[in-house]
């Protein structure tokens, strides 16, 4: 075992995997492989904290040069990996568009997702600009101070917060969301409809059902978004945020059985129960307990990134560790910090507990008696009492939770405790 | 350069030299530090970077922020007088802090 484990990707889960493994004692060789030209770092805040100039480039870094170099994991920057030639043991080589070969025992794949392009006319002007890595970010930035009039296509979490981000740094912003409410995806109609008023009032125009016929140049760059009423928004920059594929082309390329993914076992295994796959590039096995037989799943979460990583290290070591956790989720967006515990599909009634006066507010989401999730906005509290009952298989009964003044933890109860009580 | 000591929960402990105006928990994540785990980086949003202040540090902190101190009271280890998350703590010029990390963060 000379050649160890190469993982290509070296952002949250490829960090993850590694840093696991060397705390499980794994002890080959681990490359960490990236395509970027930067240290391995942090992704959330560039569209957050990092973009309003809160946080310094050095805080988005995982690790200090001296962790790497302690703990053997040879970190290689800027080589995009662009073809694989695996063996059946699961070893082979993979090989960089520089001419670099990677020998490798094991391979792992936390190759991420990169960002849906718009098929538009005037895409490619000067000005229209993607969110996704450091580099989008250090462009993004670079333009703000040139910048008047922003739109934002996209009302998913990404769009929201950049919006937020440059609404907050004085820019004017209208946002555009196809459908009939933000984030349609992620959060139930109640969330949607308090982001929708929250960012509105906080001075974002929001545009709901908004069809994008086409960019308009003004010279030779951007100078607007056309709607498909006719009518164009101004805009000296566009940043699109409508979603991510799965980065599955070398995976596909060495046989690996993808759909929507890399699609992996409850131990991050693929289809050849060598490879591991972790991220946002996997499809996995929903990993929520109690979760219908084969639901299947794909987060873009620092969360899953961090956990699924863990079981991968675990079967990279021999040991069988499934994966099953409460996936949680968070976004900040401006004045909002919305955290949201667990996965509401299949849920047949909410629960909306407020305290306006202080901006809290967080939705319950109910299958029955039993709570499946909850997104909560400005109220940890209540974010961490869900997510711990859901943690423990600990139920929190909708009638007692309905009393906004008592606290979602003294409610929480065993409901195996309940069976038989009388 | 201020210090930082962070004792884990069986008594081992390690120094690590910090930055002025670095958090604690950022000090200690990029080290490696175990029991420290941090998922969200430091956004105020996971309660994974709870830590014990020991008291001769305490007084010279500044308290808790709301959020914070909602955070805490959901922390995998049940939160003392002297509970932090560590994210919170800026190193300061001259700080020698120690810290105690609990058993588990998640």
């Amino acid at each position: 075992m000379a050649d160890g484990l190469l993982i290509i990707g070296s952002s949250q889960a490829g960090v993850s995997l590694a840093t696991s493994l060397r705390a499980l004692g794994y002890d080959d060789p681990i490359t960490l492989l990236g395509d970027e030209n930067h240290r391995p770092y942090q992704r959330p805040a560039l569209s957050k904290e990092w973009l309003q100039g809160e946080i310094t480039n050095e805080s988005l870094m995982f690790r200090t040069h001296d962790y790497w170099v302690e703990h053997r994991i040879d970190v290689v920057k800027n080589e995009r990996i662009i073809r694989i030639e695996k063996r059946d043991d699961g070893s082979g080589v993979a090989h960089s568009l520089s001419g670099a070969r990677f020998a490798f025992d094991r391979l792992a794949l936390g190759v991420g997702a990169r960002p849906r392009r718009l098929l538009l006319d005037g895409v490619d002007l000067p000005g229209v600009l993607y969110l996704r890595n450091a580099d989008d970010a250090l462009e993004l930035k670079a333009r703000v101070p040139d910048v008047r009039d922003v739109v934002v296509i996209g009302g998913g979490f990404i769009g929201i917060e950049a919006a937020a981000s440059l609404n907050r740094m004085g820019r004017r912003v209208t946002l555009l969301e196809a459908a009939t409410r933000l984030v349609p995806r992620a959060v139930g109609e109640e969330t949607s409809a308090y982001l929708l008023d929250h960012h509105r009032a906080a001075g974002i125009d929001v545009v709901l059902e908004a069809g994008v016929r086409r960019i308009v140049p003004r010279g030779d760059r951007v100078g607007g978004v056309e709607l498909s009423d006719g009518r164009v928004v101004a805009a000296d920059l566009v940043l699109v945020g409508v979603g991510v594929i799965p980065n599955t082309e070398l995976a596909e390329s060495i046989g690996l059985v993808c759909d929507n993914g890399v699609r992996v076992d409850e131990c991050a295994l693929a289809s050849d129960g060598v490879t591991v796959a972790v991220g946002d590039c996997a499809n996995l096995p929903n990993p929520v307990p109690g979760a219908p037989q084969g639901d299947r799943v794909r987060f873009e979460s620092v969360n899953n990134a961090i956990e699924q990583a863990k079981v991968a290290a675990y079967a990279i070591t021999g040991r069988r560790e499934e994966y099953a956790r409460i996936p949680w989720f968070w976004s900040n967006q401006g004045d909002v910090k919305l955290q949201i515990a667990g996965l509401s599909t299949g849920h047949d009634r909410t629960l909306v507990r407020g305290d306006a006066e202080r901006g809290k507010h967080s939705v319950l989401y109910y299958r029955g008696d039993r709570v499946l999730a909850a997104d909560c906005i400005n109220h940890p509290l209540d974010f961490m009492a869900v997510r711990n009952a859901l943690s423990k298989g600990l139920s929190i009964p909708y009638d007692a939770a309905a009393d906004p003044s008592v606290s979602l933890k003294s409610v929480t109860v065993d409901p195996t405790a309940l069976v038989g009580a009388d | 350069m201020p210090k930082v000591t962070y004792t884990d929960h069986t008594g081992e402990s390690r120094i690590v030299e910090a930055n002025v105006g670095d958090s604690v928990m950022e000090t200690a994540v990029r080290s490696g530090v175990p029991g420290i785990v941090a998922e969200c980086g430091g956004s105020l949003s996971c309660a994974t970077c709870h830590v014990y202040v020991d008291e001769a540090g305490l007084a010279s902190l500044p308290p808790r922020a709301e959020m914070e101190d909602e955070m805490l009271w959901g922390t995998a280890e049940d939160r003392r007088d002297n509970s932090r998350l560590s994210c919170q703590l800026r190193v300061t010029d001259g700080c020698d802090l120690r810290v105690t990390t609990p058993a588990t963060q998640v």
